[in-house]
């Protein structure tokens, strides 16, 4: 067996720990590589910027543990931004595992900030219902939640007297690991909702139609995304680069690692098939 | 460097641990994680859903009380129809009574399709079609256009299957396959770099939660 048959041959087990060093180190030791903002995550941003303490941003996040690396510091990053900017902020899900996920991002920000639960920021919690519940909040959110997370009549909470329905949300972000196209088909299209939207790098691709055709103003796609964010929250208001931004090194040599391996396999699969075919000539 | 004192914090490494040593070959421990991850999320769901949708916008709704027409009752007996119906679904267990449940599911389909076909006609198409009719010129964002346009156009004739895909029209169809390639390049591109967010997720969680390393600075 030659060396290009070996290296076609080599155990997927080194693969990834030599994928997992390139990961882990990193972490610790950090070249500062730079994280340039796309157009799309800069529309979303510039935006909220747009907005003042009479205005409200709605997250939904519908999303399951198993995507939050990618999508909880977006959740984080747009929330800062929100408070930074006294923007009220509401947070609700259509996952059952989401709210306790998400709740710690929330709260902690609001210690950070010194935000009030249900003055600065509102959590609606789980809603059973999906499309429904989608469509309901259109004409009342308070008849379609009824309480919030906490089980606190809405029409208890001052910050809610003046959030009636879509109406009244200036920008809805659905953070999703699965599908928006409910946020765009039963709010957008019949409210005129304006949305933008926080999606796992999986779907990102798929999503870009919709930012081209207008129905979207913006779009975070996966750990980059969040990470853009974080940059443009640094840039303008110095809140210290958080998870996504760490991450972002790690996925960079992560993906160098890849494009090597891609590589190195193509160039020795192309070898090894050459000497098999002189071998067959005879040659 | 501080260790956490939390357990459920060590109950969530060795979980990790477990679930990433199935890269090495399969064994208990993955098949454990396997398990408990399964038992536990259809555990938790069941209960979130039956005191959100039943307890909440079913029994509660309706032993508060409320307004029919304007009119108010002590108690509201129109939930009584949509909580049978809701009943009728789960006759779909006991094939004998599995009829009762067409009524349901004739009510879910014909409202659904109803108040979806007409608003995902109007999302997911004529406004993806109105979208791809752009302003085609010699600048930056014209050729984009064009671009768009010449492979929405291959794309759609690639999937015209009514016609041979032979002389100029399968060149155009070819064309369309180029297209498809590119975006699916992008998005295993983007599924790559998914996977490797969700790895750098879990090792945060380990370095910052668990171990208390601090990585921000």
């Amino acid at each position: 067996m030659g060396f290009w048959d070996k290296l076609q041959r080599i155990d997927r087990r080194v693969i990834y720990l030599i994928l997992a060093i390139a990961i882990i180190l990193p972490f610790f030791f950090r070249l500062g590589l730079p994280i340039p903002v796309t157009k799309e995550v800069k529309d979303i941003y510039d935006y909220v910027e747009t907005l003042g303490p009479d205005d409200c941003v709605m997250l939904s996040a519908d999303y399951s543990p198993s995507v939050s690396p990618e999508l909880n510091p977006m959740m984080g990053a747009v929330i800062r931004h929100c408070f930074e900017r006294n923007v009220k902020v509401i947070v609700m899900s259509h996952i059952t595992v989401a709210p306790g996920m998400y709740q710690p991002i929330l709260e902690g920000a609001a210690e950070e900030y010194k935000m009030v639960n249900g003055i600065d920021y509102v959590n609606l919690g789980y809603r059973y219902g999906y499309w429904l519940v989608v469509m309901r909040m259109g004409n009342s959110i308070e008849q379609t939640f009824g309480v919030d997370y906490y089980g606190t009549p809405l029409r208890d909470i001052p910050m809610m007297r003046n959030i009636g329905s879509y109406q009244d949300i200036d920008l809805l972000i659905p953070l999703t690991g699965s599908n928006f196209l409910v946020w765009i088909t039963f709010a957008h299209e019949p409210y005129q909702q304006k949305l933008a939207a926080g999606v796992t790098a999986v779907m990102a691709a798929d999503s870009y139609p919709y930012l081209q055709s207008g129905q979207l103003i913006g779009l975070m796609g996966g750990l980059k995304g969040a990470a853009e964010y974080e940059t443009l929250n640094n840039e303008h208001y110095e809140i210290p680069p958080r998870m996504a931004s760490i991450g972002m090194e790690a996925q960079n040599w992560a993906h160098i690692i890849i494009i090597l391996f891609i590589i190195v396999g193509n160039i020795a699969y192309f070898a090894s098939e050459k000497k098999k075919r002189t071998k067959f000539r005879g040659e | 460097m501080t260790l956490s004192s939390n357990p459920w914090v060590w109950v969530g490494v060795f979980f990790t641990l477990s679930v990433y040593s199935f890269l090495y070959k399969d064994n208990p421990f993955y098949k454990l994680a396997e398990h408990v991850t399964v038992g536990v999320s259809v555990g938790y769901s069941l209960y979130i859903v039956w005191t959100n949708a039943f307890i909440g916008q079913v029994y509660t709704q309706f032993m508060n009380g409320g307004y029919i027409f304007s009119m108010y009752v002590g108690k509201r007996w129109d939930f009584v129809i949509p909580a049978l119906l809701g009943i009728f679904m789960i006759f779909r267990l006991f094939p004998k009574y599995a009829w009762m449940s067409r009524y349901s599911l004739a009510l879910l389909v014909g409202s659904g399709a109803g108040i979806g076909l007409p608003l995902a006609m109007q999302a997911s198409i004529l406004k993806q079609v109105s979208s791809s009719m752009v302003k085609v010129d010699f600048t930056g964002t014209g050729i984009s256009n064009l671009i768009i346009i010449i492979g929405v156009l291959a794309t759609l004739s690639y999937f015209y299957f009514s016609k041979e895909h032979k002389g100029i029209f399968g060149k155009f169809a070819n064309l369309g396959i180029w297209y498809l390639m590119v975006g699916f390049g992008a998005t295993f591109g983007y599924t790559v770099m998914a996977r490797m967010s969700l790895f750098i997720g879990r090792l945060l969680f380990i370095f910052q939660d668990a171990l208390g390393l601090n990585l921000v600075n």
